[in-house]
C-alpha cells in the first residue's frame, strides 16, 4: 500500500548502498528522453537562422560574383531587364521608413509617455488593449487603407502634385500606423521600468509631473526609448505588404527621391520578384537578385535588432 | 527662519500660502503637455476608428448585396462580380492548424529548454539571443527560407507550392513569437512550486508536466493565439512560396489532392490579390475581405489579451 | 574492504576535530550516522559562502542550524537533498554521506534523494491545486495509482501533520485558500506523504504567527518518533525549545576579498549549547550579545 520502504526499516546500524538511491530506471529514462527532446527544440532555432543564413548567402554570392557591377548602380531597378540599381531599393526603403518614423515616433512616444506617467490604472487597463489591437492588425489591411483613404484623404491633399493612385507617402504613413504599437509598448516597458523611488524623490523635490517626467523618469530610461526607436525602424524597413500594395511599381521603377511618387523598396522588389506574373522562373540573374536583396535586408534588420536588444537589457539590468 | 522660508517664493501671508499649494491649476506648462499626450492617443484611435468606418463603408455594397455569394466564391482577380473568399478562409484554416501542429509544440518545448533546463549555460544563452533576433527578421525574408526549404529543397515531401510549404513556411515565421511568450509565461511561476515538486522527489520532466505547465498555461496559451493571429495576417513570405494571387481553381480535385498538390491562397494573399486591381467594384471586394481578416484577427487577439488579464496571477 | 578502512579513517579525523561530540557518540560507535559531512564546502561560482563543515546527524533527533544570515546554514542544509543542484553555479567540496553512501557519487539520483530527503521551506509552498492533489503528487509519482490507496496515504499524512481534522471536509478545495500556517502544515503532510526517511526545514516558521509557530513547533515533536528532522532557524529560542543537537553558524570576513563566508563554530547537545558553550562566539550568540 505505501511505498515499498525496505530500506527504510534499515535501521541506522547499517550502510544503504548506491543502489539505494537509484531513481526506478523508467522514470529515469523518461526523464533523461524529455530533457534530450527539449534540447533538440532549442537547437531547432539555431537550424534555423543557419538555414536563413545558408540560404541567403549562398545565391547572394553567385549573384554578386556574376552581376556585372555597373548594373548595381543604374538608372533603376528592372531586373528582367538586367538592371540592378540598389540605390533605387535602398533610397526608396530609406523614404518609407522616414515617412513611417515621422508618424509613428511622435504618437508611439505620445502614446508610451501617456499610458505610463499620466494616465490612471483605470484608464490604462482599457487603452492599453485597444493598442494592442492596433498591433494585430494584418499590413495588408493597412495597405489597403493607405490607397483607399490615406493617399486620397491625406497625402493628394496635403501635396496636390503627389500620385492619385500610388506613392511612397501613402505606403510610409500607413507603415507608421503598424509601428506605433512598437514604439509604444516597448517605450512604455522601459519607462515603467524606472523605479518609483526615482518619481518620488522628484516629486519630494517639489517637481511638478511634466517636470518629473521629462527631466527625471525619460532621461533615466532613455536607452529603453532609443531601443523603441530602433525596433521600430527596423519593423518600418522590413513591411512588405504595405509597400507592394500603395507604393507602386510592381515589376520595377526608376530611381526616384520624391516620396510623392511611385517607388520601389528592397521589400516589395522581393516580393515582386518571388510572385505570380512576375515570378521568374529557373536560376537566372533577376532570381538570384532576391536572395542578395534579402541578404542585405537580413543584415541591415540583423543589426538593428542586435543594437536595440542590447539597450533594452541594458534598461533591464539597470533596475 | 524656517518661517520666514515661504516668503521667499512669494507667498507671504497664509492666503498666499495655500494658493501656493492648491495652484495645480494654474500650471499652464503641464496642462498643455499633458493635452498634448492625450491627443497623440485620441490620434491612435482616432486612426483606428478611420480604418474601420472606411472598411465598412467600402465594403458595403458586397456587405449589402452579395455578402452570401461573396463567402462562397472562389479566388478570382479578374472578375469582381465572382470574385469571393471560401477558398481563402479555408486556406487561413489549414494554414493555421499546420501552424498549431508545428509550431506551437516546437516553440513550448524550446521555451521549457531554456527556461527549465538551461537557464544560465552559454548554449541556452546564444539561443536566447538568437530567438530575439529571429522574431525581428522581415517576414519577407522567411519566404526566401520557405522557398529554398521547403518548396525547392523538400519539395518531394511538400509537394512544392502548396498549402504545406506556406504553412511550415509560417510555422517557422512565428516560432519566435511562441518561443518568448512561452518563455515569459514559464519565468513568472514562481521557483517555490518548481522546488515543492522536485523536493518530494519529483524529476524535471515531472515538474515541468504536473506543475510549471498547468501553471503557465494561460500565459503560454495567450502567447500562442497572438503568434496565431499574426499568422493568421501574414501575406509577404506566402507570396514567395507560391500564394495564388489570380485565379485559383480547385475544380474536381480532392480535399487532400488540394492540400498535397494543388495551388493555394489565403486570406491576406486574397486581399493582395484584390487590392492591386482597380475599380470600385474591387475596392468593395477588398473592403469587405479585409473586414472579415480584421474581425478574424481581432476576436483572437482580443481573446487572447483577454485571458492574459483574466488570468494574471499575484503569486 | 577498501571503503571500510576509509571509513574508519575519516571517523578518526572526525574524532579529533570533534572530540566533544564523539566521546557521547563512541559508545553507538558502529552506527551508520543518517548524515555524516566531511570538510564540506560549497562554493557558488569562485566564493565559498560555505567552509569544513563536520557534522554528524542521527536517526530521529531534531537537529537545528542556527546562526547570522549570510552564514551558510540553508546553503548546508540544501546539501543534503542535493538541492543546490538546481542552482547552476553551485559546487560542493568535501563529502556528505547518507547512511554511509557519498551523497555526491555519480551514480546517485538527486531525484530519490529527494525522495527520502524531504524539505519543508521558508514560505509555504503549496501547489496551485486541490489539498487532495498536493498530497497525492508525490506518492502517484512512486507508482501508486489506485484511489483507495491514495486515499489512505492522504488521510494518515494529514492526521500526521495534524491536519486532518481541519480540512478533511474540503479535500477537493484549493489549498491555496488555507491559512500560513495550515499551509505550512500541508507541506509538511506533502513531505510525510512520501514516507520520507529525513525532513530537512529551511526555518519553517519565519512567514508563520506565534501560535501557527507552536503549532509546527509540537508537530515536530510528535513526528520526530519517525523521521530525523534538521531545521535551520534564525529563532534561538525555537532551537532550545525543540532540538537535541545545535550547530552553530557563523561569518567570517575574508581579508582579501572582503566576502563573508560561513563557518561552522560550533556542534553539540542542545542543552549543552546554550548552557555551557565551549565557544566564546557560540555564548555570545547564544546570549544575544552578537547577531
Amino acid at each position: 500500500m505505501f511505498i515499498e520502504r525496505e530500506t527504510m526499516s534499515a535501521s541506522t546500524t547499517q550502510s544503504w548502498t548506491v543502489a539505494d538511491l537509484r531513481l526506478a530506471g523508467g522514470r529515469r529514462r523518461t526523464d533523461v528522453r524529455m530533457r534530450r527532446l527539449f534540447i533538440a527544440a532549442g537547437l531547432t532555432t539555431l537550424l534555423v537562422t543557419g538555414l536563413i543564413v545558408y540560404t541567403l548567402v549562398k545565391d547572394a554570392f553567385s549573384f554578386f560574383i556574376d552581376v556585372p557591377k555597373h548594373e548595381l548602380w543604374n538608372i533603376g531597378w528592372f531586373p528582367r531587364r538586367g538592371f540592378f540599381d540598389i540605390k533605387t531599393l535602398v533610397v526608396g526603403s530609406l523614404m518609407v521608413t522616414g515617412v513611417a518614423m515621422l508618424i509613428a515616433v511622435p504618437l508611439g512616444l505620445g502614446v508610451a509617455v501617456y499610458l505610463s506617467e499620466f494616465a490612471r490604472p483605470r484608464v490604462r487597463r482599457v487603452l492599453k488593449p485597444i493598442v494592442e489591437v492596433l498591433a494585430g492588425i494584418p499590413s495588408v489591411v493597412l495597405g489597403y487603407f493607405a490607397i483607399a483613404f490615406i493617399n486620397p484623404n491625406l497625402i493628394t491633399v496635403l501635396a496636390p502634385g503627389a500620385n492619385k493612385a500610388f506613392n511612397i507617402a501613402a505606403a510610409g504613413v500607413a507603415v507608421g500606423i503598424l509601428t506605433i504599437p512598437i514604439i509604444a509598448s516597448v517605450a512604455e516597458d522601459a519607462l515603467r521600468a524606472v523605479p518609483l523611488a526615482l518619481r518620488e524623490a522628484s516629486y519630494g523635490l517639489g517637481a511638478r509631473r511634466v517636470a518629473t517626467t521629462f527631466r527625471v523618469v525619460l532621461p533615466a530610461s532613455i536607452s529603453g526609448v532609443v531601443a523603441a526607436l530602433i525596433l521600430g525602424i527596423s519593423r518600418a524597413v522590413g513591411e512588405t505588404m504595405v509597400v507592394a500594395i500603395a507604393a507602386g511599381a510592381v515589376g520595377g521603377g526608376l530611381f526616384s527621391t520624391d516620396p510623392f511618387q511611385p517607388g520601389q523598396t528592397m521589400t516589395a522588389a522581393m516580393a515582386a520578384l518571388g510572385f505570380g506574373s512576375d515570378q521568374v522562373a529557373g536560376d537566372g540573374l533577376a532570381f538570384q537578385s532576391l536572395f542578395f536583396i534579402g541578404f542585405l535586408l537580413f543584415v541591415l534588420t540583423f543589426l538593428l535588432n542586435l543594437l536595440g536588444d542590447r539597450l533594452v537589457r541594458r534598461v533591464r539590468e539597470e533596475y | 527662519m524656517a518661517l520666514s522660508t515661504p516668503s521667499k517664493f512669494g507667498a507671504s501671508s497664509a492666503a498666499g500660502l495655500t494658493e501656493r499649494i492648491t495652484n495645480g491649476k494654474r500650471d499652464v506648462k503641464g496642462r498643455v503637455v499633458e493635452w498634448l499626450l492625450l491627443a497623440t492617443l485620441g490620434v491612435t484611435l482616432l486612426i483606428l476608428v478611420a480604418l474601420i468606418v472606411n472598411l465598412l463603408d467600402r465594403a458595403w455594397p458586397v456587405l449589402n448585396g452579395r455578402f452570401g455569394d461573396f463567402l462562397s466564391s472562389g479566388l478570382d482577380a479578374s472578375n469582381a462580380q465572382e470574385a469571393g473568399v471560401w477558398q481563402a478562409i479555408r486556406g487561413t484554416l489549414t494554414l493555421a492548424i499546420i501552424v498549431i501542429v508545428v509550431s506551437f509544440p516546437l516553440g513550448i518545448a524550446c521555451a521549457v529548454y531554456l527556461e527549465e533546463y538551461a537557464s544560465r549555460s552559454r548554449l541556452a544563452r546564444l539561443i536566447r539571443i538568437n530567438v530575439r533576433n529571429l522574431a525581428g527578421v522581415p517576414s519577407i525574408v522567411y519566404g526566401i527560407l520557405g522557398l529554398t526549404i521547403f518548396v525547392k529543397f523538400a519539395g518531394g515531401i511538400t509537394g512544392g507550392r502548396t498549402v504545406i510549404a506556406g504553412g511550415l513556411t509560417l510555422s517557422v515565421l512565428v516560432l519566435p513569437v511562441v518561443v518568448i511568450t512561452a518563455s515569459e509565461a514559464l519565468r513568472a511561476v514562481p521557483r517555490s512550486i518548481r522546488e515543492g515538486a522536485m523536493g518530494v522527489g519529483a524529476t524535471q520532466w515531472e515538474t515541468v508536466r504536473s506543475h510549471v505547465l498547468p501553471s503557465a498555461a494561460p500565459g503560454i496559451l495567450t502567447g500562442t493565439m497572438l503568434a496565431l493571429s499574426r499568422a493568421a495576417g501574414e501575406a509577404a513570405p506566402l507570396l514567395l512560396v507560391g500564394g495564388i494571387t489570380g485565379l485559383l481553381r480547385t475544380g474536381n480535385l480532392s480535399l487532400w489532392e488540394q492540400i498535397t498538390d494543388g495551388g493555394f491562397t489565403s486570406m491576406p494573399v486574397a486581399i493582395f490579390s484584390y487590392a492591386r486591381q482597380t475599380g470600385a467594384d474591387f475596392q468593395a471586394v477588398t473592403a469587405a475581405a479585409s473586414l472579415i481578416l480584421l474581425v478574424l484577427v481581432v476576436v483572437i487577439n482580443g481573446l487572447a489579451i483577454w485571458l492574459r488579464n483574466r488570468f494574471e496571477r499575484n503569486w | 574492504m577498501n571503503e571500510t578502512r576509509k571509513l574508519v579513517e575519516q571517523e578518526n579525523v572526525v574524532e579529533e576535530n570533534h572530540e566533544e561530540v564523539m566521546t557521547r557518540q563512541v559508545a553507538s560507535h558502529d552506527d551508520v550516522p543518517v548524515f555524516r559531512t566531511k570538510d564540506l564546502s560549497v562554493f557558488y561560482g569562485d566564493f565559498r559562502a560555505v567552509r569544513d563543515v563536520n557534522v554528524y546527524i542521527k536517526a530521529r533527533e531534531i537537529t537545528a542550524f542556527i546562526g547570522p544570515s549570510g552564514c551558510g546554514k540553508s546553503t548546508v542544509l540544501r546539501c543534503f537533498d542535493r538541492m543546490n543542484d538546481l542552482i547552476p553555479t553551485a559546487r560542493v567540496e568535501g563529502t556528505v554521506e547518507y547512511h554511509g553512501v557519498n551523497l555526491y557519487d555519480r551514480e546517485v539520483d538527486a531525484v530519490e534523494v529527494r525522495r527520502r530527503v524531504g524539505m519543508v521551506f521558508q514560505k509555504p509552498n503549496p501547489f496551485p491545486k486541490s489539498i487532495y492533489d498536493n498530497l497525492a503528487f508525490g506518492p502517484r509519482l512512486n507508482g501508486v495509482k489506485k484511489k483507495a490507496d491514495l486515499d489512505v496515504i492522504v488521510e494518515s499524512s494529514l492526521k500526521r501533520a495534524a491536519l486532518w481534522d481541519e480540512v478533511k471536509d474540503r479535500l477537493k478545495a484549493s489549498a491555496m485558500g488555507l491559512s500560513g500556517g495550515q499551509q505550512q502544515r500541508l507541506c509538511i503532510a506533502r513531505c510525510i506523504a512520501v514516507e520520507p526517511d529525513v525532513i530537512l526545514m529551511d526555518e519553517p516558521c519565519s512567514a508563520l504567527d506565534p501560535i501557527a509557530t507552536a503549532r509546527i513547533e509540537d508537530l515536530m515533536q510528535e513526528i520526530k518518533r519517525d523521521f530525523t528532522i534538521i531545521i535551520v532557524t534564525h529563532n534561538m529560542q525555537q532551537a532550545a525549545r525543540v532540538s537535541d543537537q545545535t550547530a552553530f553558524f557563523t561569518t567570517e570576513v575574508n581579508p582579501e576579498s572582503d566576502r563573508r563566508t560561513g563557518v561552522l563554530v560550533e556542534f553539540d547537545k542542545t542543552q549543552k549549547m546554550f548552557s555551557n558553550p565551549s565557544d566564546s562566539r557560540t555564548e555570545a550568540y547564544v546570549t544575544g550579545r552578537f547577531g
